[in-house]
């Protein structure tokens, strides 16, 4: 009875999960196309781990993927932290600010693609226009390979509400009797922070860095929709050639299926690494209570 | 005004003041950031607003003047086929998907969260480890899977797969069964109730919230899907509105007014969803920790 009623999640398991998984593993060892399949053994990774970047653009939109990651992920923490600190200091109002600093992130992708797109237009867009009362000097934007990637940073920013929300529920569990306490045996501000509030809130810490990591590298629509969805996608000159949008070129456009089935392996592995890593490293900052009956001993 | 300068010096030293002087800064510093989230909606419904010579204007004109209504007329009437056909679509594989997500998840995590079978924990170890499983690993053979079934330019590659339960509901269902006292169980049992009359009659009806919750972020998640319909999608027909908005960008690129009305349009569902139900959103991000 039991497994007829999980029956949804196995079948679903094996035939778009696993079954895929596998079959891209497979594909990614064939020369394919919708029509024909020729064995080519590992040649595709070869391929792909090229530096030659007229063969390979693996490399670039793996380096375009991280600094968008490395600059995306520190920030929407923080920020999300940041804001969920203030909240959580009794304001009044807390639920009404708390709606509007969530509210970028159930909004389409890509609505809020073409507001970021008509803000950072270079010879009219408001963007320049503040900068400009503040004299600094309008910038190019997606047009320049040297900021493309950072309007897709700040437009992450902007969307730092969802973080926001998970630390200010871990920050709502914390016991106020351990700040109590800690008050009590002479502890400073900075100390209770320290020790109590990040103590605390870092297995949410934990939680929200490995789902930032896994989003940022998937990273797509916005970028898709605002360098132009056509032939000027990821451009210029490559800047903004992430890699799940060169997965979806390499697969879509040019229905390079296998090389494409390495990509996406290859992909897969890079953030099972990542995650590991994370994972890793948790035990030197990550701080777990024993879970069951709340025992601090 | 000397007396409001005075007033102002005795609270100063007043502890009071300070922790109000604290407040103040927070909330100066809350409504700062705000406005700034807020204000690229307030850009896209003012810009929606504009005649086409104010759009292009430098420094920018924040308040329209005159306010172009039109811009809603033409935004709309600009596709060659019907705009209605997009939100339909839109709406119809939105709709399809809470059904297939709500009747699957329930049912699987119900097993999970209630039922003793062998490799139970495995499984349910399984479901977790494929929560972060990003998608573009099965992408490529779903995509060859469903061309070959003849099913591009339908909704049966993104509708189907939605009726075969999903790991981040499975969890958050599983998460709200375990708050129902077992005891309800075993009430339940000996008043005769099977396996199955436990869920519909017990479980289904106290995990209102939760599938609520479920049905809230499937309807928003599946209305802002972007790369899947993109595969499978190609004929105008066919397309969801993200789709519409991405094809008028590609063709008019210029057309800023018009643009904003299709995302303002766009954005409309799921913004009134997530006031209506902003508790259940709320609730449901606190319990699996998760943004969907």
């Amino acid at each position: 009875m039991a497994y007829l009623l999980i029956s949804p999640w196995i079948l679903g398991f094996l035939l778009f999960m696993l079954g895929p998984m596998l079959t891209s593993l497979a594909l990614s060892l064939f020369e394919t196309n919708m029509f024909s399949s020729k064995f080519v053994g590992l040649q595709h990774y070869a391929t792909l781990l090229s530096t030659d970047q007229t063969r390979s653009l693996f490399w670039k939109s793996l380096y375009n993927t991280a600094y968008y990651a490395v600059f995306s992920i520190p920030l929407t923490i923080g920020v999300g932290f940041f804001v969920a600190l203030l909240l959580n200091q009794n304001i009044r109002g807390q639920s009404g600010y708390r709606m509007l600093y969530y509210l970028p992130s159930i909004i389409p992708n890509i609505a809020a693609s073409m507001v970021w797109l008509y803000l950072f237009q270079p010879e009219f867009g408001i963007i320049n226009y503040l900068l400009s009362l503040v004299g600094i000097e309008g910038m190019r934007w997606l047009f320049d390979t040297r900021t493309a990637k950072l309007v897709f940073v700040i437009m992450s920013v902007w969307g730092a509400g969802s973080n926001m929300l998970v630390f200010l529920a871990g920050l709502q569990g914390i016991p106020t009797e351990l700040y109590e306490a800690a008050t009590i045996d002479g502890a400073g501000r900075w100390r209770r922070f320290r020790h109590i509030t990040l103590a605390m809130i870092s297995p949410t810490l934990f939680f929200v860095l490995v789902t930032q990591i896994i989003w940022s590298f998937q990273v797509f629509t916005n970028v898709y929709v605002m360098t132009g969805g056509g032939s000027s996608v990821g451009g210029p000159a490559n800047s903004t050639l992430m890699y799940v949008l060169h997965l979806y070129l390499v697969a879509f456009r040019q229905y390079r299926l296998g090389y494409a089935s390495a990509l996406a392996w290859v992909f897969f592995i890079l953030l099972v690494l990542l995650t590991l890593l994370v994972f890793r490293s948790s035990s030197a900052w990550v701080y777990y209570e024993t879970e069951i009956g709340g025992g601090r001993q | 005004m000397s007396a409001v300068l005075k007033s102002i010096g005795t609270l100063r030293r007043s502890k009071k003041w300070n922790e109000r002087f604290h407040t103040a800064v927070i909330h100066a510093v809350l409504l700062l950031g705000a406005i700034v989230v807020m204000f690229p909606i307030a850009w896209m419904l003012s810009t929606s607003l504009k005649a086409p010579h104010q759009v292009k204007k430098f420094p920018p004109i924040w308040i329209p003047n005159p306010v172009v209504w039109e811009n809603y007329v033409t935004a709309t009437t600009i596709f060659p086929v019907s705009f209605w056909i997009f939100v339909r679509n839109s709406l119809f594989m939105s709709l399809a998907n809470v059904v297939g997500s709500v009747l699957s998840n329930t049912i699987v995590a119900y097993a999970f969260a209630r039922l003793r079978f062998r490799g139970s924990r495995v499984l349910f170890l399984v479901v977790l480890s494929t929560m972060m499983l990003p998608a573009q690993v099965t992408m490529i053979p779903l995509f060859i899977l469903f061309s070959k079934l003849g099913w591009i330019n339908t909704y049966k590659p993104l509708i189907i797969p939605q009726f075969f339960a999903n790991p981040y509901f499975i969890f958050l269902m599983r998460q709200f069964y375990a708050t129902i006292p077992r005891e309800l169980d075993d009430a339940a049992r000996i008043d005769g109730c099977g396996v199955l009359g436990l869920f519909f009659r017990i479980m289904l009806p106290l995990a209102k919230p939760a599938i609520g919750i479920i049905a809230i972020f499937e309807f928003t998640g599946t209305w802002n899907w972007f790369l899947e319909p993109l595969i499978y999608l190609s004929k105008m027909e066919t397309f969801p509105l993200a789709l519409a908005l991405s094809y008028l960008r590609a063709t008019y690129r210029v057309m800023w007014s018009e643009l904003m009305v299709v995302s303002f349009i766009a954005m409309l569902p799921p913004l009134i969803l997530f006031f209506i139900a902003q508790k259940s959103y709320i609730q449901g991000i606190v319990m699996t920790g998760v943004e969907h």
